[in-house]
């Protein structure tokens, strides 16, 4: 089906019912509830970071899963994404189609300007590479390009800005031929009550659409020779291949990715800042891949949402909140336990991802993906079609 | 002239504290083969043994002085540090105001210690595998170090001021010919640039002069070979890798009066510490200590007004400018030797 096989097939429609149903299965208690307050994830603010961070690290797994080139300043292309997006909102009008075309084509020439510079190099020269680009932009983008960035404000849409395309009966937020971005239906059932929000099913439908187009690129020769490139470079080069196009195309469509993430962050509100291209936001998109599983269809769209989602939560828990939940031990377990967690949550959200990814990096190479499947093959589940299927596709 | 001197001068103590961390870092990847992103996170771990060294001679008891009263009519609290108490007020006194000097004799084997436990608990299970798995759980540890400092400290800046007999600044101009007051540079930096002369000075003499660096040496350029001749390689390396720890947490711990130690400090130097090491090329010593200085004075001569003038905005980037210029020109650095981080 879609030129996929039945395997692929079965996942990419997981994922499109996932994408389509996520505010509803995402708000599993009912909203008034502790344990709504604390656990529900079905809110458009959280759900559009949940898929925009998805189609990032879809792209981003595209250059470093299958070719093994770790760039650490990938942020710079969703950055760049976003000022392209909100300039067209700027200079044409509220429309989101010209500011995510744009966003997306000034990222991929963005792309192969650093790819052609970095992919001269590799290993840890061409993270380096990736990462002097970057911060260059992002210092860059601070201070000379002020009139392009608006420096540390942020860019964002003035009443004065020309708009050429506005027309007096256009809606004053981003918008798809009239539909708005932040328009949203709410149904209410019994305790729950689900949103349905525009801009999240835009988004949505550009994750399936990239979710669609990695599994294509995967499978195509393009990916095998990708993979080739990973397993070995040098005998590539020898057999009389140049690998160098390959590579940058890897590396543009990656970037481009990237583009359209930061050109739909934008079409969700409207402002920007240099400090998404900031270095550690390069580092976000690394720990999101490898947590869900580098290499593999859909671990990076896990990892952006567990991360994502992990973030909020913990953030959220506070002194208070523990001491709710520990409310019913005796007090000294209760004061013992309160300290021991407290500098986990909130502010202290950090040193959890920190330690989360280390445990990950060291004992999981493969993310989430391999943890799930060793917890199917210690209960024995399919263990003949988990090793056939292991046979089938060594890179996952 | 005077301008350009004291360009230099500005450069070099940036340069000597990236030179001091692009040095350990060269030292680590040389001796065990592994990228350390948490290299940064040891020089700030540094710069708050100083800290804490300042915090610990400040601590004080509160006495009650029934003879003086307070401006309310209160009996008077005095304030004693505990140093003060112990060693007399003298002593004491001399104590709080040297303690950032003093937190060298600290920072030492607590560094040692640190890198020790790094290196036998975390990256000896990272040697056989890819660099790119080297740089992610060394990028998560610096993190946890990172944040951890957080939980202690705070995140806002914590002032750490230098010995009162180091305040102030040096005439240098004098010194050259010049007229008084040209060239003023600030008496701690002076310092600092000589301090890290003496350490990495030091580093080469071990390295040249001791047996122990003579194996050291031998192992970099040929592992296998020192191993087969029955030399324990591995624990030569370890005790590199702390020593590598106790430089940069040296650095850190000079640099703490310059730059108010905050729990990110680390990273800011990190990013360009890499930049340096690359640039001076992955595994050459000399390489790193000399881009340090370059790109440091670089740095600092692109912060002159008449340059950012000519060209706006160069002192943002020249260090990462120069890096993408060196490494498409010269792909192995400065000194890089041939075969390094090749694949």
């Amino acid at each position: 089906m879609l030129g996929l096989n039945s395997r692929d097939f079965k996942l990419f429609i997981i994922v499109c019912i996932m994408a389509l149903v996520a505010p509803i299965i995402l708000n599993p208690f009912p909203t008034d509830s502790a344990l709504g307050q604390s656990f529900n994830a079905g809110y458009p603010a959280l759900m559009q970071r949940f898929v925009i961070f998805g189609i990032l690290a879809i792209g981003f797994n595209i250059l470093f899963g299958l070719t093994g080139y770790l760039s650490f300043g990938h942020a710079a292309f969703l950055g760049v994404g976003s000022y392209a997006a909100v300039w067209m909102f700027k200079l044409l009008s509220y429309n989101v189609v010209p500011a995510i075309l744009l966003s997306v084509i000034v990222a991929g020439v963005f792309a192969v300007v650093i790819g052609y510079v970095s992919l001269r190099r590799s290993g840890i020269y061409f993270s380096i590479l990736t990462l002097a680009f970057a911060q260059m932009s992002y210092q860059l983008a601070y201070s000379v390009l002020t009139p392009l960035t608006n420096g540390e404000t942020g860019l964002q849409v003035y009443n004065g800005d020309p708009q050429i395309l506005m027309s007096a009966g256009d809606p004053k937020t981003p918008h798809l031929f009239g539909i708005t971005m932040n328009g949203q239906s709410q149904i209410d059932l019994g305790g729950w009550s689900f949103v349905f929000q525009n801009g999240y099913y835009l988004s949505a439908l550009f994750l399936i659409a990239s979710f669609y187009l990695s599994i294509r690129i995967f499978r195509s020769p393009m990916g095998l020779m990708l993979r080739a490139i990973k397993s070995n470079q040098t005998r590539m080069s020898y057999v009389g291949l140049n690998t160098k196009p390959y590579m940058l195309a890897a590396f543009v469509i990656s970037g481009m990715y990237a583009g359209l993430a930061g050109g739909l962050l934008a079409a969700m509100d409207p402002l920007t800042g240099a400090e998404r291209m900031f270095w550690t936001a390069s580092g976000e998109i690394v720990i999101m891949s490898i947590l869900g599983g580098v290499g593999t269809l859909i671990g990076p769209v896990l990892g952006a949402g567990l991360i994502k989602y992990l973030e909020n939560i913990i953030s959220k828990i506070n002194e208070s909140v523990l001491q709710q939940w520990f409310a019913f031990m005796p007090d000294w377990l209760e004061g013992s336990l309160v300290t021991i967690l407290e500098p986990f949550v909130g502010k202290g959200w950090h040193l959890t991802l920190g330690l989360l990814f280390m445990a990950v990096v060291i004992f999981l190479p493969g993310g989430l993906v391999q943890g799930g499947q060793k917890i199917m093959n210690l209960f024995g589940r399919n263990k003949k079609s988990d090793a056939k299927r292991r046979a089938d596709a060594p890179a996952e | 002239m005077d301008a350009i001197i004291l360009q230099i001068l500005n450069g070099l103590d940036k340069g000597s504290a990236y030179a001091l961390i692009a040095l350990g870092l060269t030292l680590i990847f040389g001796t065990l083969g592994v990228v350390n992103f948490a290299h940064g996170a040891l020089f700030m771990v540094g710069a708050f043994v100083a800290v804490t060294v300042q915090k610990l001679f400040n601590l004080s008891f509160l006495t009650v002085d029934e003879t003086r009263t307070d401006f309310l009519g209160n009996p008077l609290k005095v304030e004693t540090p505990y140093v003060e108490a112990w060693f007399g007020e003298n002593a004491g006194n001399w104590l709080q105001d040297w303690s950032v000097p003093l937190a060298i004799i600290v920072v030492i084997p607590v560094m040692f210690f640190l890198g020790f436990v790094m290196e036998r608990g975390l990256i000896k299970h990272f040697y056989k595998r890819p660099h790119a798995d080297q740089i992610l759980v060394t990028f998560g540890l610096a993190i946890v170090i990172g944040e951890i400092v957080r939980v202690f400290y705070g995140s806002n800046p914590i002032q750490t001021p230098s010995p009162a007999a180091f305040v102030g600044t040096v005439d240098v101009g004098r010194w050259l010919g010049f007229e008084a007051n040209t060239i003023a540079y600030p008496m701690w930096r002076m310092v600092y640039f000589a301090f890290s002369a003496i350490i990495i000075g030091g580093v080469f003499a071990f390295l040249q002069f001791t047996t122990f660096g003579m194996v050291v040496r031998a192992g970099m350029a040929d592992r296998e070979t020192v191993g087969l001749l029955g030399i324990d390689i591995d624990k030569r390396f370890t005790f590199m890798f702390g020593l590598a720890a106790a430089v940069a947490g040296m650095a850190g711990v000079m640099y703490a009066p310059i730059l108010s130690p905050h729990y990110n400090i680390g990273m800011d130097f990190l990013v360009l510490s890499f930049v340096v090491v690359v640039v001076g090329g992955m595994g050459s010593l000399p390489g790193a200590v000399l881009a340090g200085f370059i790109l440091g004075i670089l740095q600092s001569f692109a912060s002159m007004n008449e340059v950012k003038a000519l060209i706006p905005g160069i002192d943002q980037i020249i260090i990462y400018l120069v890096a993408i210029i060196i490494l498409l020109t010269r792909p192995r650095g400065l000194m890089g030797r041939k075969g390094v981080m090749e694949e």
